[in-house]
This record gives structure tokens, C-alpha cells and sequence, in this order.
């Protein structure tokens, strides 16, 4: 700790010459704390308690871990986890083949890794588990998913599609070829847009019976089939959509990365006599991987936030088949229950680091460390 | 230059002093927010007649526009929480009783009691006794009187021998008989029913249109969501089961996309002549003289209730057959429960406003309220104030001048008059946590039924198990208190 008093050898001015660096740093830790560490902290408060208005303000009454067992194991648990049934055959089958793949995967850690590394093994590997039971208690066996595993398709599928499509677009522009300037302002021109904006425009865009398409559609005779009516198409259509305004993140990224990959270490390939596969393997990808680790990381933390498109667009229906973990805990806030809309959004938070932490841990640094080695 | 400036500046002060003194009234400086819904709808007028309001009295009316489904929040953080920076907010005249019983909306009964112009009498009594009032005070004042009616195209029920749906399942039978014909010209299959079925927009509205009759037979002191006495859910029956069932059938008959449609939609097909029935409040009796309506103009007629044959029997759960006994006010073998979805928009004050601002609020609300205004204001479609006084409601003379053919104005008021005085009249939810209650619980479930997530007998227990918790959450004999109050039954 800083030793803010003033020895008597000592003047003012060196005094504060010699602290200087405190004093500097103080006004933004200040901020931090009080704008971003303080609201999340209050925000526990709420998690645990029934919140009311008083005309005196808000008045709190604890309730533990209430809030939490609701979506859990209570009332909620359909709308959250999904309509939980009997495992089959299959299933279970399904179920024992993932818990040895995870214990054969703890057991090679243990020579590894150290205790700390372990335990977020553990978690990590229960994680999995319990996201791979869920599945087959709800969707394997023909049952609708929750809010949980809604917002785990639009970050695991949505994030991939969106990484391989931006990818591919910037090593095309990275290409001697005619007019890319062009292509490559078009193609970060999405992420520009507001995302209401883009839920609006997409909502008549992807209007079959009225929108610009109708023609296309009714020509190819399916302009009476409506996305908006079946469950998994309106979460397709919902990432889709997203990954039309967010492909242009990872494109723009990979781009920058592919172009600072040295031209010199390319052409000794082909020099060499390698073909273009072999030179992207062995020689470009590497080079970007640090890169498209770290764009694929923050386009999931991003993605886990997904609240516009569904909201704007189907007002997360049919039933609540494109609802969002985000937008479950805001239209719980509508009605003004602070307190299941604050443990909804603990939750998303505990997901959210589960899921980014692992892959940090277990995908990140082991690609950076054979991105160094190489 | 010195003397320049100073002469310019005196002038300017001249000229300032002057228009103050052109536009100085009671109210001169003084400012009141109000808080509402976005688009002209509701807001527009406001803003106008705030400018008539101004130029009269001095006092500004800025109205401010917040995503419908954050206007209760937002007023009621703004006002708990001391921000204080919204003095009127206009809402569902329902929300008034959750505002009430935290104390944050003023009594208005001492600014009635003085103002010489606003005649509550002519306020038709449900409108007066259940929207203005809250434990028998006057807390709000209507701008716009809202019930849902069901609406049939009169020219495309002609042409099939048809008669207007009586009962819901008449209105499946219409429905059924009338889906894929042309009802506009244009060559394309029209829809038999058109009914806004988005979630977290309208649909738990409709859906209780659909129930009112099967579960309300007592009158309106009875309600149709809860038990009086224990505050148990009257929801997990046949009756609910039922209402499920039909709306879910009227989806065979309706657009394709009708699970994503909101009222804005709806309104959209019905003003292009592709509905042959539609569940609406009262707007689409003015809409149809709007321009985009030319098509329809004069054929969209309404009736004020639809209902059942078959009622619920509280005790068993069982539906039955209608007779005088179970249901007081039916009529030939029908009973008829007119809902007052969202009861209309109404103005409250916040309590914790200055008083000169309180006193400038009440005087606009009162201004709007008003028969003069308020008259003109109704008949108009595009402000989507619906008719609330019984001046409005007497003769036809005030529409026909608006533009309404005389024929359907006739056919507008009656139906209007029919459900307003009809006293088994379904009153929505007005307790706290109304909106977690319907807004939430039953439009989720219902939503996930239509969407065939989860069985009907699923959707009801799920609701029951929901509502159960929001009367646990807000305590059972307040809740008991507070429906009583709403109901019209205590004190």
C-alpha cells in the first residue's frame, strides 16, 4: 500500500513529484469503481431480493437464491432450460459417450496441469456435461429448448458461420483482384448500422408474403410458407441476420491480420513448390491465428448480448423460440420484476465466463503457443 | 457602437416583455412533461391540443414518447425514485392501482371539485367509476375509452348469407366459411380472421376477449382471473381451456404469419379489405374513413360482445349450459361479457410534483377530458381516442358530420352502447403486478401453446403456477385488498 504521508526531510512538491503516478491513475479507478464495479455489485442486491417501489424508493426483501431456483428448478425451468423429458436409449447413449470423452479429458490434465488449472477443468467439463444432458432431455428427444440453449445456438453456430463467411471474404479481398476497395467498404458497410435499424430492415426484408423477395418466392412457390410461424427457421433467420451485421467485424480483422502476413515468407513457398492450400496451412494461417482467436473471442462475448433482432422481429416468439438469455431477463424487467431479471442476467454473466474462459483457456492460448512454436 | 448595443438589447427585452405578456396566463412559465406512448397515436393529439393549451393559459406541455412497453417502468422508477422529471404520465387507466398503493399519483378529487367545466357526469359510468377512479377517488382522467369488440366486413357477410358471429364458435363458423375469398378485388384470397397474435404485443388482450364470456357470468364485481375471497387463480378449467382452443382455431383462417403480427399489421390488412373478421377496440370504426381506407370505407361494422353458450362452473371447473341462474344477463341463452382490454388511456399526476406544476397538469387533463375537446378528438381515427362520454355515445350526428355514413355510425354506437351498458362487462387486471400477471405470465404461455411448444392443459398450469407466485410476491391479502378495490367491491 502507498505511503501518502509527507516525511519532514521531504517538501510538498517532491512529495507529490514522488506520487504523482497515483495521483494520475486515481480519477479513472475512481470512475471504474463507481460507474462500472459498484452497478454490479448493487446488481447482486437485486438478484436476491423482491424489489418494490415505495414512494419513498425502492424497498428490498431478501430472498436468497429464490430468484436463481425459480429458472432453475421452479416455474421458469421450461422457458429457461426447455421442456425437460425422459432420456431414451440413444440419449443416454449419447450422454455416456460425452462423459467418458470429458473424464478421459480430465484424466490426461491431471499430468498437465496444476490444482488451479483442475478445478476450471472441472467446471469447464461440467459445464459441458450439463449442456450436453440438456440437449438430450430436450432437443434430442423432440422437445422445445429454453432461453439458455437458444442463446448457446446463436453463440456457437452463429459465431462459426460468421467467423468461416468474414474469413473467407478477407482473404478473397486480401487477393490481387479488381476493384476489392470497392468490396471491402461494401462489405463493412452493415456494421455501421444501428442494430434497431437492422432489425427493422430485416424484418422486411425477410417478409416472405409482402417483402422484396415476395416475387422471388412466389416464383419458386413457397411464399405461403412463413418463417415466423416454425421455431428452428426463425432462429435461423434470427442469426442470419445477425451475422449479416457482424460478419463484417471479423472480416475487417482478418482482413488487417492477413495482410501483415510477410510477403516474402509466401512467395518462398511458392518458390518452393507448395500449392495454395499448402501455403495457407502452413503459412498464412498460423501467422493469423493470434488474431482470429482473440476476433472469434469478443464476437461471442458480443453474441451472448444478442437482444435487438429478436426483440424488433418476432418479439422472441413463435412461443419464445428465438428469445435471448438477454432479452428473457429484459422483458422480466418490463414488468418491472427486478429481482428474476437481475438473476436471469447472473446467469448470462456465469455462461458467458464459463464459456469464454474455456475456450480462451483451452482454444486461445493453445494456438498462440503452436502459432509460437511454428 | 456602446449605445448600439444597448438600444438593440432594450428592444429586445421590449419585444420579449411583449410576447410574454400576449401569451402570459395562469400557467405562464411553467412547464409540464408528459409521459406516453410513441407515434401520433395518443401522442399527437396531446402535443396539439398542448399548443391550443399554451397559447390559452402560458403553461408548455412537452410530451415525451417512450417504447410502449416501457412506459410503466419508466414512470414508475421516475416517480419512486424522486427523479421526478415526468409530471403526467398517460397510460392504461388499469395501471393507475399499482401506482396508487405505492402513493405516487395524485388524488385529483379536490381539482374535480373546483373545475366547473370537466361535467364526470357525462363520463359513462364504467369509464368513470372503474378507469378515473381508484378506492372510490378520482386518480386519473380518461382521454380515450377502450374495450375490444369483434368487427365483420357486412358486404362480405351479405354475399354469403351470413349473419354477424354471435357466440365464438359462430365466429370459427364465419371464419371458416368465409377464409380464402376475395374480399378486395385484387384477385388474391382473403383471410376469415385476422387477430394480432405477436408476443409482447396485444394477443393477451385478445385471448381474454375470448374468455370473458365462458368464465364471467355474475357481473363485473365478479372478474374473470381470480377468486375474490382467496385470490386463487380461476384459470386452469374448461373455460380457459376452451377460449385457448378457439383462438388457437382461428389461426386456421387467418394470415399466415398471423403468430408475428401485431396491431399495427392487423390494422394494415384490414384498412386493405383482407380480413372478413378481426378483434379489435374501437379505433377501426374511424380508421375506415381514413384515405388508405378507401376500399372499406363503411363496411366494416362491429359488434359489442360476442359470447357463449356454455359457462363456467366455478366449482366443478366444468363448462355448462347457460341458464338464467348461472348467468344473470344473458340473453337467449347467450351470455355476453364485453372486455374492457387496457380500459382505455388516461392521464394520472405525479404526487411528488410542484404544485403549480400539478395544478397546470389537472388543468390540461381536464382541458383534454373535457366534452368540447374531447368530442372532436374521438371521432377522428388517427389520434386513437375511442368514444368514452355518453355525449359522444347519444347521437350519431357528431360522426356523420366526421365522415362516418350514417348507416354504420348507427351500427358503431349501438355496439358501443350495447357493451358499455351491459353490466356483465369483464374488467381487465388492475392490481399490482398486472403486467407481470398478463403481460408476461399468460402472454408467454399462451404464446408458447400457439406455437405448439406446449400443450393447452400445459399453458393453463403454468399460468396458474405463475400467477400464484405474483400474488405470493406481492402478499395474498393485499392482493385480495387491492382486486376487491379494483372490482368495485371494497373499500
Amino acid at each position: 500500500m502507498t505511503d501518502l504521508t509527507v516525511p519532514a526531510s521531504e517538501s510538498w512538491g517532491e512529495w507529490f513529484d514522488r506520487h504523482s503516478r497515483t495521483f494520475f491513475i486515481a480519477p479513472a479507478v475512481t470512475l471504474i469503481l463507481v460507474f462500472a464495479i459498484f452497478p454490479t455489485f448493487y446488481s447482486i442486491l437485486f438478484a436476491v431480493s423482491r424489489v418494490r417501489f415505495t414512494p419513498e424508493g425502492l424497498s428490498f426483501r431478501f430472498v436468497g437464491l429464490q430468484n436463481f431456483a425459480r429458472q432453475i428448478f421452479g416455474s421458469e425451468q421450461d422457458h429457461f432450460l426447455g421442456k425437460i423429458g425422459e432420456l431414451g436409449l440413444l440419449e443416454i447413449g449419447i450422454l455416456t459417450i460425452v462423459s467418458a470423452c470429458l473424464l478421459f479429458w480430465l484424466y490426461r490434465s491431471l499430468s498437465i496441469t496444476s490444482w488451479v488449472g483442475m478445478v476450471g477443468r472441472l467446471i469447464s467439463a461440467l459445464s459441458a456435461w450439463f449442456i450436453a444432458w440438456l440437449l438430450c432431455a430436450t432437443l434430442l428427444i423432440g422437445n422445445p429448448i429454453g432461453t439458455l440453449l437458444t442463446t448457446l445456438f446463436y453463440v456457437i453456430i452463429g459465431c462459426s458461420l460468421q467467423f468461416v463467411i468474414g474469413t473467407g471474404l478477407a482473404f478473397l479481398c486480401s487477393q490481387p483482384i479488381a476493384g476489392k476497395n470497392f468490396f471491402r467498404v461494401v462489405f463493412f458497410l452493415p456494421l455501421m448500422i444501428t442494430p434497431l435499424g437492422v432489425g427493422y430492415a430485416m424484418k422486411m426484408v425477410a417478409d416472405i408474403t409482402k417483402g422484396p423477395f415476395q416475387p422471388l418466392f412466389g416464383a419458386a412457390s413457397v411464399d405461403t410458407w412463413v418463417w415466423s410461424a416454425s421455431p428452428w427457421a426463425s432462429r435461423f433467420v434470427m442469426m442470419i441476420c445477425d451475422s449479416w451485421q457482424w460478419i463484417p467485424f471479423i472480416f475487417i480483422c482478418m482482413l488487417a491480420a492477413l495482410e501483415n502476413v510477410p510477403r516474402d515468407h509466401v512467395e518462398a513457398a511458392q518458390v518452393d513448390g507448395a500449392s495454395s492450400v499448402q501455403i495457407f496451412r502452413e503459412v498464412t494461417w498460423p501467422q493469423i491465428i493470434p488474431v482470429a482467436v482473440t476476433v472469434l473471442l469478443i464476437r461471442m462475448i458480443e453474441a451472448f448480448k444478442l437482444v435487438d433482432l429478436p426483440n424488433i422481429m418476432t418479439g422472441g416468439g413463435p412461443g419464445s423460440s428465438t428469445e435471448s438469455m438477454t432479452l428473457h431477463s429484459m422483458y422480466i424487467w418490463r414488468a418491472n420484476d427486478m429481482g428474476n431479471s437481475a438473476a436471469i442476467a447472473y446467469l448470462l454473466l456465469i455462461v458467458t465466463v464459463i464459456v469464454c474462459a474455456s475456450f480462451f483457456n483451452y482454444v486461445v492460448i493453445g494456438q498462440l503457443r503452436k502459432a509460437r512454436a511454428s | 457602437m456602446k449605445k448600439l448595443m444597448i438600444g438593440a438589447l432594450a428592444a429586445g427585452t421590449a419585444m420579449c416583455g411583449l410576447a410574454a405578456t400576449a401569451s402570459a396566463g395562469e400557467f405562464d412559465g411553467v412547464t409540464v412533461n408528459i409521459l406516453t406512448r410513441p407515434g401520433y397515436v395518443i401522442a399527437g393529439r396531446l402535443a396539439e391540443r398542448g399548443k391550443e393549451f399554451e397559447a390559452a393559459t402560458g403553461g408548455k406541455i412537452v410530451v415525451i414518447e417512450v417504447p410502449f412497453a416501457e412506459i410503466f417502468p419508466k414512470i414508475q422508477n421516475d416517480w419512486s425514485t424522486g427523479t421526478n422529471s415526468i409530471d403526467v404520465g398517460v397510460f392504461a387507466a388499469g395501471w393507475g392501482v399499482e401506482l396508487d398503493a405505492a402513493g405516487l399519483i395524485e388524488d385529483m378529487d379536490p381539482y374535480v371539485a373546483k373545475d366547473t367545466k370537466i361535467d364526470l357526469a357525462d363520463v359513462a359510468p364504467y369509464f368513470r367509476e372503474f378507469g378515473q377512479k381508484v378506492g372510490g377517488k378520482t386518480k386519473l382522467l380518461m382521454v380515450d375509452g377502450d374495450f375490444q369488440m369483434v368487427y365483420y366486413r357486412t358486404d362480405v357477410l351479405q354475399k354469403a348469407g351470413l349473419a354477424p358471429p354471435k357466440t365464438w364458435d359462430e365466429y370459427i363458423d364465419v371464419a371458416s366459411k368465409i377464409h380464402g375469398q376475395d374480399m378486395n378485388g385484387d384477385g388474391q384470397a382473403d383471410y376469415g380472421s385476422c387477430i394480432f397474435k405477436k408476443r409482447n404485443a396485444q394477443s393477451y388482450f385478445a385471448i381474454q376477449t375470448v374468455a370473458a364470456p365462458y368464465v364471467q357470468t355474475m357481473g363485473t364485481a365478479q372478474g374473470f382471473h381470480f377468486d375474490g375471497a382467496t385470490m386463487k387463480p380461476v384459470i386452469n378449467n374448461e373455460a380457459w381451456k376452451k377460449a385457448f382452443e378457439v383462438y388457437k382455431e382461428t389461426g386456421k383462417y387467418g394470415p399466415p404469419e398471423e403468430l408475428n403480427m401485431d396491431i399495427g399489421d392487423t390494422r394494415g390488412l384490414f384498412k386493405a379489405g383482407r380480413c372478413g373478421l378481426l378483434i379489435e377496440w374501437g379505433d377501426p370504426g374511424t380508421l375506415q374513413l381514413d384515405p388508405d381506407a378507401a376500399g372499406v370505407k363503411g363496411l366494416i361494422y362491429a359488434v359489442g360482445a360476442v359470447g357463449s353458450k356454455e359457462v363456467l362452473d366455478r366449482a366443478t371447473g366444468k363448462l355448462v349450459p347457460v341458464t338464467k341462474e348461472n348467468a344473470p344477463h344473458s340473453v337467449d341463452g347467450i351470455n355476453y361479457a364485453p372486455f374492457a382490454a387496457f380500459g382505455g388511456w388516461a392521464g394520472a399526476i405525479n404526487a411528488k410534483a410542484d404544485q403549480k406544476k400539478k395544478d397546470a397538469a389537472y388543468a390540461f387533463l381536464s382541458y383534454m377530458n373535457q366534452a368540447a375537446q374531447s368530442n372532436v378528438d374521438v371521432t377522428i381515427g388517427a389520434t386513437g381516442y375511442n368514444p368514452y362520454r355518453n355525449s359522444q355515445l347519444a347521437s350519431t350526428d357528431l360522426w356523420v358530420k366526421a365522415g362516418m355514413p350514417q348507416e354504420l355510425a348507427a351500427n358503431y354506437l349501438g355496439a358501443i352502447n350495447g357493451a358499455l351498458n351491459n353490466l356483465n362487462m369483464a374488467s381487465d387486471m388492475k392490481i399490482p403486478g398486472a403486467q407481470k400477471y398478463t403481460g408476461v405470465v399468460l402472454d408467454t404461455e399462451l404464446a408458447r401453446y400457439l406455437a405448439g411448444e406446449i400443450t393447452v392443459d400445459e399453458a393453463l398450469k403454468n399460468i396458474e403456477t405463475g400467477w400464484e407466485e405474483v400474488t405470493e410476491d406481492f402478499g395474498r391479502d393485499a392482493q385480495i385488498k387491492a382486486q376487491a378495490l379494483a372490482l368495485g367491491t371494497g373499500k
